[in-house]
């Protein structure tokens, strides 16, 4: 993800081995999986009406978080992004 | 009880004398015994005024103990302690004096019981918070303090023409409830606005704070937009202007946290979407909303500091900050990369964690009272927290990209003061009810229910999921080595643009009056008083040949006289001694006759 890749050691091995990383997703996938089952069996006390839509929070984080960095990254950085010596010159 | 104790804050402030002169492990003894001494000083006092001093026919009020004093007072002292335990081996007398000059005088912003004594220790905390970023001693650090200075000496002009006013207006000096109304109310919101970071107003805490030292931005984290949500809370409650100031605090910063390079500026424009939570719920002034400001203060001010602190350490043990710097970090730094995750998952209010039992008071009285815009817009900086602070400043610092860093973990004192604010983190997450006890009003508020905890993780966890989609098809943006213009950008290139503009208009007055005055007008007189008598007759001849004509004559005239002033040879000296041998015969005459 990093543009300017930085001076890596010596030896560079993989920060997280690939199998740890499968293993960490698919524990993730699955929490994510029962929570959404959780939310049918928990009895929730809500006060907006689309609070009950089932899965909202889940839509909203996700959305919430795409919206989020594509309106910074797209709409945002044009706009403000300078060099770092912008302020020295 | 009350005869052995001293005001509250007088004793971190009083302990700088010792701080500045003991050397080695009495120094560091003596900067942990300070907060706990200073602590138990202020336990000791039972509600009520106390210390009150006459004033002007006023009454000075140094110690105002009650519930809402009591919670800032005792969160104030934990922090002092832990940012003392993470400072300890600054032998800095510069810094530790600043530090402990910044937290009494926090402390004493708390207690004062009168708005006189609230601006001298407001004003103090300037002058401390300036110094702790000026220590670092650089030259964007040396600049940075000094915007910070120009800007609270403003704002603390603005405060005390609204102090000034308000004493006016109703006679009293008393710091209680104020509203919004009058022009001296207004200013006095104005100036608290500032220190709470306020959109627009905000500019200064993102400049200022990541320019600090290592350990004063621990300090700095805690004090300055803390004390302005306590004093905001006890004069402003219920102001709904607060409501759409807090709100837009939420969002805004968000998205410029999300572009940042520099992790504790990202750390910042989090301190302040934390800040916009704590204003709605002044805004809102019910009793849920303010017990959920104050709690998500208290929270806010262990999981910020953590964050700072461990973002303090990676600066400290590799020299950067940068995310574009660093990454890879958690096999040399694991126990500072645990506590990281553990502040940001408080921060990110994560169940079990500080900020779910805090936040969620806010919210949930922001939806009792039918707010469902500021709802929504609450909801959104929720899950933005997960992207900036729960899931950027730990992934860049320590996983990310392998940086090559390889260094050694943070030294002993810094990772003591990261674990007891973790360790409290987690304990307020796990066990709410003490902190619960603290709060300015009674309550009951259940945080741990099932449909609570399983929305929060649902919006939370599948925020993670849009992160690590969007990481694996490689279309999360990356981090760019670069600086992302704010607000300040017009103040400092409006300060430029005064510059220029006051050297070219102001100089060039300055250039004129010199060639005119100095040069020519000196000049002239000079020549003039040379000879002042020729010169005066010269005038008298030009002004007269206006009239009767420049004939010959007259130049003739006038040059025979430049030559006889020149030569000393005037013919006034034959017309004196006549006069004077004239008046002698005549008094000769009158006195014989």
């Amino acid at each position: 993800m990093n543009k300017n890749p930085v001076n890596v050691g010596p030896n560079p091995s993989p920060l997280i081995r690939p199998r740890t990383l499968k293993a960490a997703l698919a524990v993730f996938f699955a929490v994510l999986g029962a929570l959404l089952l959780a939310e049918g069996w928990a009895h929730r006390h809500v006060i907006f009406p689309w609070e009950e839509w089932y899965g909202f929070y889940a839509a909203f984080g996700f959305v919430a978080y795409v919206l989020l960095v594509f309106v910074a990254q797209y709409v945002l950085r044009p706009v403000v992004m300078r060099d770092e010596g912008y302020y020295d010159r | 009880m009350i005869a052995d104790a001293v005001p509250p804050g007088l004793i971190l402030i009083l302990a700088v004398v010792p701080a500045v002169l003991l050397r080695g492990r009495l120094r560091q003894a003596w900067m942990l015994l300070v907060p706990a001494l200073s602590l138990l000083n202020m336990l000791a006092l039972p509600e009520g005024n106390h210390f009150l001093l006459p004033f002007f026919r006023q009454e000075l009020v140094l110690a105002r103990v009650d519930r809402l004093s009591v919670v800032f007072g005792i969160i104030f002292h934990i922090i002092a302690f832990i940012a003392n335990l993470y400072a300890l081996k600054v032998e800095d007398r510069f810094q530790n004096a600043a530090a402990l000059v910044y937290a009494g005088a926090a402390v004493g912003a708390v207690f004062a019981g009168d708005l006189f004594t609230l601006f001298v220790f407001w004003e103090m905390m300037t002058l401390g918070a300036t110094f702790l970023i000026m220590a670092r001693r650089t030259e964007k650090s040396m600049a940075a303090g000094f915007r910070y200075f120009m800007v609270h000496v403003v704002s603390g002009l603005c405060l005390l023409g609204g102090i000034l006013l308000q004493v006016q207006n109703t006679g009293t000096v008393a710091f209680g409830y104020i509203g919004l109304g009058t022009l001296s109310s207004w200013l006095i919101f104005i100036g608290f606005g500032v220190n709470s970071a306020w959109p627009l107003l905000h500019f200064w805490l993102p400049d200022a704070y990541p320019e600090s030292t290592v350990t004063g931005a621990v300090f700095l984290s805690a004090f300055t937009t803390k004390t302005a949500v306590y004093v905001l809370a006890r004069t402003f409650p219920g102001t709904e202007a607060l409501i759409w100031i807090g709100a837009a605090m939420t969002v805004f910063p968000i998205f410029f946290a999300v572009i940042e390079n520099n992790l504790r500026r990202v750390l910042s424009y989090s301190l302040i979407n934390q800040v916009g939570f704590m204003m709605v719920g002044i805004g809102i002034g019910t009793e849920l909303s303010l017990n959920g400001t104050v709690s998500h203060a208290f929270s806010h001010i262990l999981y910020k500091a953590l964050l700072f602190m461990s973002m303090g350490a990676v600066l400290h043990q590799t020299g950067k900050i940068n995310a574009t710097d660093v990454g890879g970090l958690y096999r040399s730094m694991p126990w500072t990369c645990t506590f990281c995750i553990v502040g940001a998952a408080s921060i990110s209010a994560f169940p079990l964690f500080s900020g779910f039992v805090s936040k969620s008071m806010v919210m949930e009285a922001a939806a009792l009272g039918d707010l469902r815009l500021v709802w929504f817009l609450m909801l959104f900086a929720s899950a933005g927290v997960l992207h900036h602070a729960g899931i950027k400043i730990p992934f860049c610092a320590f996983f990310s990209h392998d940086s090559g860093i390889r260094c050694r973990e943070a030294p002993l004192p810094m990772l003591l003061a990261m674990g007891l604010a973790a360790a409290l983190c987690i304990g307020i997450g796990v066990y709410p009810q003490p902190l619960y006890g603290l709060l300015p009003f009674p309550t009951d508020f259940q945080p741990y229910t099932a449909g609570h905890v399983i929305s929060q993780a649902q919006l939370l966890l599948f925020a993670a999921l849009a992160f690590a989609l969007m990481l694996l098809s490689g279309t999360h943006p990356p981090e760019i080595r670069a600086i992302n213009l704010d607000v300040d950008v017009l103040t400092r290139m409006g300060g430029r643009a005064f510059y220029r503009l006051a050297d070219r208009s102001l100089n060039a007055l300055n250039a004129w009056a010199d060639e005119v005055v100095a040069h020519r007008l000196v000049r002239r007189l000079a020549e003039f008083f040379r000879m002042p008598s020729c010169n005066l007759q010269r005038v008298g001849f030009r002004a007269l040949a206006l009239f009767v004509g420049n004939h010959q004559w007259m130049r003739e005239r006038i040059s025979l006289e430049a030559s006889r002033c020149e030569h000393g040879m005037h013919p006034i000296g034959v017309g004196v001694l006549r006069a004077v041998v004239l008046l002698t015969i005549l008094t000769i005459l009158v006195i014989f006759w």
